[in-house]
Parts: C-alpha cells; structure tokens; sequence
C-alpha cells in the first residue's frame, strides 16, 4: 500500500494539538532488572498522589536493565518533585525527560471492531491506510492492529469507533530521544533563535 | 568456608561491627536466633517488637551508629512497620532484619506470612527479598551502606527460613554495587559562593538548623560559622543540641510550640540558611505565610528536599558538614567582603530585646500547690548532668521537655518529630543507654504514651540497663485535651485516662524499676536526687502534674506564625 495517513497535527511538530500534552511529559525511567521494582515506582507515584497516563515496561538490550516509559499528569505535581523523588528509588538509575518535540514516540493499537459484509471494506481501507494489519477475522467483526505515533493511533481509534469497538487495547507510549541531525553548535544557534 | 545463611547474616552483622542487637525470636528467624549464642553480638530481647525497632533507633540518635533490630514474620514484622515509619520520617539509620516464610511457601498465605517487602516499601529507604543465600553478604553491605549514607533512613532485610537453612560459600565483598545509588555530599562551589554572597547581603538572616547537621555530624563546624558571622541560630524540634542552647545567637526552638523569638526571627528575617532543615508543617505553620520577606538558601543531602515545599533561591545539594566547611573557607578566603558585609547588630539586638519581653513563661503557684509540669523538668535538668541523654515520647512532655531542657551539646535530645509516635521514649531511651551506658539518659514522658511502651522496663530490668523515667501523670492524652479545650469548645471526648489507673508505682515495681510518686513541688527535689542514686536498675518517678496545663506559645494549625499565642492570656 503506498498511500498511507500521517497525522496532519504531527506532536512532534506542534506538542500542543496532541490530547493533553501540555499537561503530559514523558519520562524513560532506565531501571535495574530486579522483583519489586515496578511495584516500587508505582507506589512512590501512588503515594506522593502523581498520576500516570500510561506505563509501558520491557527489558532493554543489557539484561540487566529495564527501561519504563512513563507518561505523567505534570498538573498533579511539578516534573522536578517527581523526577527528584523517582531519583530517591535505590534501583533507578537514569531518569531522561523526553520533551514531545525532542522525541519519538509510539504506541501499538489492538482493536476488534464490527465489520459485518457491508462495512468491512470500508474498515480495510481504514487499516491500510494507517498501516495496520488485520490480526483476527471472525464472522462479522475484525481484530485490527496499527502502530505509530501516539497521534495517529488517536485518529485511528477515532475513526474506528464510527464501526463499533467491541474491544480495544493500547499499550501506552514508548519513546526515546530524537537523534542528533546537526552538529552541537548549530543546534545551539537555532536553540537561541527559536 | 562453608556456612549456612543463618550463620553467613550474623558473621555478616560482625563484618559491619554491629555489636548489639535488639530483637525478639520467632518461628521463622529462629535458625538465626541459634548462632547468635557464639556470636560476640550482644541480643537485647524485648517484649515487644515494636520496642525493638525504637530501641535501634534510640542506639543509632545517641551513637550514630546504625541500629539493628531483628524479629520473626508475619505479625511481628508488622508490628516493627511504626519504628521503620518513624525512622523514615526522622532520617534515622537502622537496619531491619524480619524472618520470612520459606521461599516456596511465599505468596500462599502460609502460617505468620506477611509480604512486608511490599507492606514496608513506603516507610524504608530501601528492602530487600533475599531468595539466595549466596547474596546474603552482598544484601547486608548494601543495606549498611544505604542505611548510613546519604540522607540516613531504615532498611529492611526479609530472611526466608529456607534461605536460612541453606548452604552458602563465605565471602565479604569488597565494595557495594549499587548503580542507581550514588549520594553526592560535596556542594556546587557556585552555589556556596552565591550563599556567601547572600550571607553578605542579608541584614536580617538567620540559621534554620535542623537534624540534617547532626546526621552529618557538623555541630562544631556550625559553631565555627556561626561565630564567624555572628548570625543568630533557631534549632528545630529535630536538632535541639545541635547548637549550644547557651550561647547568646542561640533562639531555641522555631514552630507551632516554639519560643515567639525563634519563631518571629524566622518571620521577619530577610534570609533563612536552611542547613538540614526540610520546611515542615510543623515549623512553617501556613506555608504561604511563612517567612513571607525572606530569600532562601537551602542545604541538604536529599535533592528531593529542595524546593519540595518552598522554592529555594540557592539550592545546595550535599552534605551539612562538607557544605558548612565550605562556606567558611569561601568567607574567610574574601576578607573584603567580609569587611564590608550587612551590618546586623540592629537585627541581634531587636532579637535580643525580644528574648527580653517574651520569654517562656507558666506560674508554679506554691510548692504545694498544684505541680505544673515545666517546673519537673526544670528541676530534673537542674539537678541532671549537662551531658544527660534526654529522651521523650510525643505529645505536651515533649514540647515542655524541648522547651524548658537545655540543650549544650549534640546528640543529648532524641524524640519522634516526623512521625510522632506515642510510646517513643522508653524503647528510644533504653536504646540510648545501651549505645551510651555512661550517660545519664533520662525519658521524659506521658501518662499516655507510657501505657503504649512500658512493657519494655521489663527489658531495661532484666538486661540491667539503668534508665530514669520522669512520667508526667496529668491523667488525660494532654495534647489532645487541649486541642479539645481550645478549638473544640472545651468538649472533651475520649481524653480521660485517670490518674491511678494503672498504678504507675506498684506497676513499675513489678517491672523491676524502683519507682515513687510525687504529688506536689516540695516532694520533687528529693525525688529526683533519690532517682538520681538508684544506678542499678531503672527508675520510674510518676509526678501528678496539672491536667489544665497547656503548651504555649501555640501558633493554631493551618494559620500564620505572624498569630502567635504567647499564653493563655491570648485565648481571650
């Protein structure tokens, strides 16, 4: 499929359009890899009444370590009270603030939604176009999948709730820093500027 | 060397130069409990594990030692989560060692199982599982060194019985790896320089110390600051000691019950330098309102501290004592500026001349009349040695002990401020004497909080540990009495304990404690000299005091300091 749907309101380009992500900030919370440790974090946001969006959690390449994504309601608490006190946990060990506009992000979708004869066409025109897949084909409903931006993936439920979710599940946002395209000094320079 | 875990966790204990323990067996630590008899480790066993745990906290507030405290599972564990929570609350370092469940039994419900791990990760700096005896010498390093580094705090080890049981090749680490832990105690050089600065600038400045210089033991380098800039000094709840009580900068106490001096200084002061203090409630009263005028340095160990509560204008991660060092240095090495820093003479002397007008105050009528509570402790510090260790639980005894004691020399005050727990100071006190068994420790305590805790003189009794307890019998939960009379129209509900029920004398006696009771100011001096030979075991001196007395000044929760209350004259 060669066309594909890119969000008109890219959150990288305008962090603001996004639900809420003025009043969101991701946090890649690199963790020892022991019992306890998820527990921990989730009780420290618990206990201090911080609110967590979404939490995603998977080992990283060191096995040692794991890495959680955290999405966070900065109205709950200021970002450095929570960063400060997330530093206090023996077994965290990096904590890096990802700004919207200096990330990537993404999140994966699953969704089964109502596709009897007469609309699953046009719900398979849907999935293409967000290049998703279809993962699970029943009678008259479909499972669907679509990964991106956590943006699209907005838009992609948005326009799947007009066939009927029966189910849906998302995974939350991983992210990480966006590379370096320039060198220092002329990042600094446009720093300034803008 | 091939050990078992059981022996591996107490050799270890050795390797840290742990050389007492207080604690009390059970079902599932008892593999434990077997090698402690050829362990040079002396075990204090308690009656309660609650006591325990206050016991390490008492030994580490008086030695600066960490204070170990070992318990079964299951309910035990549970009962020792109050020291462990009051430990967090007052930076206190002590390591927790609890019995655990065999590991194959975990999470089944079995007989005296309690996922204390999971109960107790809010109220530790850390814990830790131990499901390997192979880790058991690696767990006890790192939860010494966490214990004590840092901020200071509790930690807790869970010791399956299976983990116990097990065979395990001895060895002592070398070092801790802790990747994710790494507290810095060297403050940033252009932070202490803009705290000089501001130091220079200020024309009503003033020390808000708390217990954060005596964890980093930096009592005489806080001295040598203070005589260097001849800034005065307000000591709170938690570092009562920390700076001579004596000494003409010195304030005493700032907060809710503090003096109108301390308070009123830190209100009015253009800049606070807040050296290990962490803005509570009970210091700031309505934080809005609280030193509305002043610019804030701010030093601590903890990152988290700065700017929690009250935005600093200099931030200052470290440690008390290499920061304090620091700023000296940096002042003495710019004699210019120091030349031609603020003049705050007018500043020390409008303090000064409020000392004057509004000291503490309280009437004791007639030495037979009715016996007011200040005037016990007045006598008791009197006649009591200036190095005496005084401990107290929580509550009226413990304002009037902290106000009206006075404090010379670091380490002599340790009570529960963070958490204020009831029952405190005779587990605390027993814990102190043991750490220190040359100085006179003193308890001071209520009628209320020694119901909670005194099953532990049979301890202190039994295991020949001599601590004075001065119980202040006013027959009510005082604090909450006079809650109740002034802002609850004097209906008082649930506050009655009765003067001779228990018996304070003959129970004490039955504890082992010589013990007397006092009923009016003329008996009081004679009873403490008495208490003050007895050295063989402990003593219990219950004074009949006035239900009716209230601490004051009182600043009223949720309200200003600017609305102090000096007496009950203010109440009209």
């Amino acid at each position: 499929m060669s066309i594909s749907y890119i969000p008109g309101n890219g959150s990288s380009s305008d962090p603001s359009a996004s639900l809420g992500v003025m009043h969101h900030h991701v946090l890649s919370v690199l963790v020892e890899n022991r019992a306890g440790v998820l527990a921990r974090i989730a009780q420290l946001f618990s206990r201090r009444g911080y609110n967590i969006f979404s939490l995603a959690v998977a080992p990283t390449d060191d096995s040692r370590f794991s890495r959680i994504t955290i999405v966070v309601d900065v109205d709950s608490a200021p970002l450095e009270q929570i960063t400060k006190q997330l530093h206090k946990l023996i077994n965290v060990i990096k904590i890096s603030e990802l700004d919207p506009a200096e990330s990537v992000e993404c999140e994966l979708l699953v969704a089964t939604v109502n596709a009897d004869i007469s609309a699953r066409g046009h719900v398979m025109e849907l999935v293409a176009l967000f290049d998703g897949k279809i993962i699970d084909v029943g009678i008259d409903k479909l499972t669907v999948l679509a990964t991106g931006e956590p943006n699209k993936i907005d838009d992609f439920s948005e326009l799947l709730s007009s066939f009927g979710i029966v189910e849906l599940q998302r995974t939350g946002r991983v992210a990480l820093a966006k590379l370096e395209r320039q060198s220092n000094k002329l990042k600094n320079t446009t720093g300034r500027a803008g | 060397m091939k050990l078992t875990g059981a022996q591996a966790l107490i050799k270890s204990l050795e390797m840290q130069g742990v050389d007492v323990m207080f604690g009390l067996p059970g079902g599932a630590i008892l593999p434990v409990y077997d090698p402690i008899i050829d362990s040079p480790i002396r075990h204090v066993l308690v009656r309660h594990e609650q006591g325990a745990g206050h016991m390490a906290e008492g030994y580490a507030h008086a030695t600066g030692r960490p204070g170990v405290a070992m318990v079964t599972s299951g309910p035990a564990a549970t009962n020792i989560v109050t020291p462990l929570a009051d430990a967090y609350m007052d930076s206190v370092p002590i390591v927790v060692i609890t019995g655990q469940v065999a590991t194959g039994s975990i999470g089944t419900d079995a007989f005296q199982e309690a996922d204390i791990t999971g109960i107790t990760m809010s109220v530790t700096k850390h814990n830790w599982l131990i499901t390997d005896a192979n880790d058991i010498p690696d767990v006890v390093a790192e939860a010494f060194y966490v214990a004590t580094t840092g901020r200071p705090g509790p930690v807790l080890i869970d010791f399956p019985k299976d983990v116990a049981n097990a065979q395990m090749d001895w060895y002592w680490p070398s070092s801790v790896d802790l990747p994710g832990y790494k507290p810095n105690p060297r403050g940033h050089s252009k932070m202490i320089a803009a705290a000089v600065k501001m130091i220079f600038e200020a024309s009503r400045p003033v020390f808000y110390v708390g217990g954060g210089v005596l964890n980093a033991r930096a009592s005489d380098v806080l001295a040598e600051l203070v005589e260097l800039t001849g800034i005065p000094v307000v000591t709170t709840l938690m570092a009562r000691g920390a700076f001579p009580d004596d000494h003409p900068l010195c304030l005493g106490m700032p907060g809710m019950h503090g003096n109108y001096t301390a308070v009123t200084a830190l209100q009015q002061s253009d800049l606070l330098i807040a050296l290990g203090s962490r803005f509570d409630d009970r210091v700031t009263g309505k934080l809005d309102g609280f030193a509305p005028h002043a610019k804030v340095v701010h030093v601590d160990i903890d990152p988290a501290e700065l700017g929690k509560l009250r935005r600093p204008d200099v931030p200052i991660v470290g440690d008390c004592r290499s920061v304090i060092e620091d700023i000296v240095r940096a002042i003495k090495a710019d004699p210019d500026a120091y030349q031609h820093r603020a003049d705050i003479t007018d500043w020390v002397a409008t303090l000064k001349s409020w000392q004057e007008k509004y000291p503490l105050k309280y009437e004791q009528p007639s030495l037979s009349g009715v016996l007011k509570p200040q005037y016990v402790i007045e006598k008791l510090r009197d006649a009591a040695p200036s190095d005496t260790i005084v401990v107290s639980g929580v509550g009226q005894h413990q304002m009037w002990a902290s106000q009206y004691w006075k404090f010379n020399y670091p380490y002599t005050w340790i009570n529960s401020g963070g958490l204020g727990t009831m029952g405190f100071a005779i587990p605390a006190a027993i814990g102190a004497k043991v750490g220190k068994p040359d100085r006179t420790v003193w308890a001071i305590d209520g009628d209320g909080c020694f119901q909670m805790t005194a099953q532990e003189l049979v301890t202190a009794s039994i295991e020949q540990i001599p601590i004075k307890v001065a119980l202040l019998n006013n027959s009510y939960l005082g604090m909450v009495r006079q809650w109740q009379e002034m802002f609850y129209g004097e209906r008082y509900s649930e506050v009655y304990l009765s003067p001779d029920l228990p018996d304070y004398v003959k129970w004490s006696e039955a504890m082992g404690c010589a013990s007397f009771r006092v009923e009016n100011a003329e008996e009081v001096g004679p009873a403490i000299e008495k208490a003050n030979e007895i050295n063989d075991r402990p003593v219990v001196i219950e004074f009949r005091t006035d239900s009716s007395e209230k601490v004051f000044p009182m600043v009223p929760a949720g309200v200003s300091n600017d609305n102090i209350i000096l007496g009950p004259e203010g109440l009209m």
